[in-house]
């Protein structure tokens, strides 16, 4: 029980946190100027160089396997409902480790969204 | 005003993309490892199973599409805030759920269906946030240095 609490922590955290240091070098890569071929290559060259995109990739890792190891011990009906959990920790992390402005209808609207994913996957 | 309409179609085109591509590389993940067959967690079977998904285009088209989700999503996290983003990429458990129905004829359960109804009024309600809120601080010159 607590090994699968722990792998659980980690799945979240790991896939909060990964996604949160590459939007950060995201933002600071910023968009490219136009959505063609030349423009999107020298962006993806800009975002390859950043680090905390490379910071972020790890960890996205270290939560597939913890998402596969936790498949392989619980039922996939536990697994993904109690994981949409990050949405909600993921939607903290942008209020509070990137300060983006989360309005209640933001907040409202992610709260239906853990729920749904929680009733589709135990559907 | 137009502006900020631009931004908002922009987002929500990439962040269909990113649902199109993880629902079609999902679906072919999915038919790869079918083609395949269980994978037998023993030395030879991992050893079997590693060199039939190498070898499979089923596969290789699967992991082309996730790449393709990846891209679309580092892509609009460049000026899109991530809790817009996040919880509208939960859309691809309705249009999964959708297809699913359509293509493989699947039957899907009441409680299955109001989680689909639940994330469609969730996606909703996020995408008539504003799409950035946080300052645009382009760092060019850190890259140049």
């Amino acid at each position: 029980m607590i090994r699968v609490v722990l792998l659980l922590v980690v799945l979240i955290l790991g896939t909060t946190g990964g996604e949160i240091s590459v939007t950060h070098g995201m933002k600071a890569v910023g968009e490219p100027e136009k959505l063609r071929p030349r423009q999107l290559i020298a962006f993806l060259r800009r975002a390859l160089a950043n680090g905390w995109f490379w910071a972020g990739v790890p960890l996205m890792a270290l939560s597939f396997y913890a998402l596969l190891v936790l498949l392989s011990w619980e039922p996939i009906s536990f697994v993904v409902p109690a994981s949409a959990l990050s949405y909600v920790v993921g939607t903290l992390g942008a209020k509070y480790a990137l300060h983006e402005d989360v309005s209640p209808a933001r907040w409202l609207g992610v709260l239906l969204v853990c729920a749904g994913v929680a009733l589709v996957a135990t559907g | 005003m137009g502006h900020e309409r631009r931004i908002r179609v922009k987002t929500l085109v990439m962040i269909l993309a990113m649902v199109v591509c993880a629902n079609a590389g999902d679906l072919m993940l999915k038919r790869g490892m079918s083609q395949i067959g269980a994978v037998q967690i023993t030395p030879s079977g991992l050893e079997h199973a590693l060199l039939a998904t190498v070898s499979s285009p089923t596969i290789w088209l699967g992991i082309l599409f996730l790449t393709g989700f990846m891209l679309s999503y580092m892509t609009v996290l460049s000026w899109a805030d991530y809790s817009y983003v996040m919880p509208a990429g939960a859309f691809g458990y309705a249009t999964v759920t959708l297809l699913a129905v359509i293509f493989l004829h699947e039957s899907v359960s009441p409680r299955r269906w109001i989680g689909v109804l639940l994330i469609c009024i969730g996606v909703l309600l996020v995408s008539q946030t504003k799409p950035r809120t946080t300052e645009v601080v382009a760092q060019r010159e850190e890259v140049a240095a």
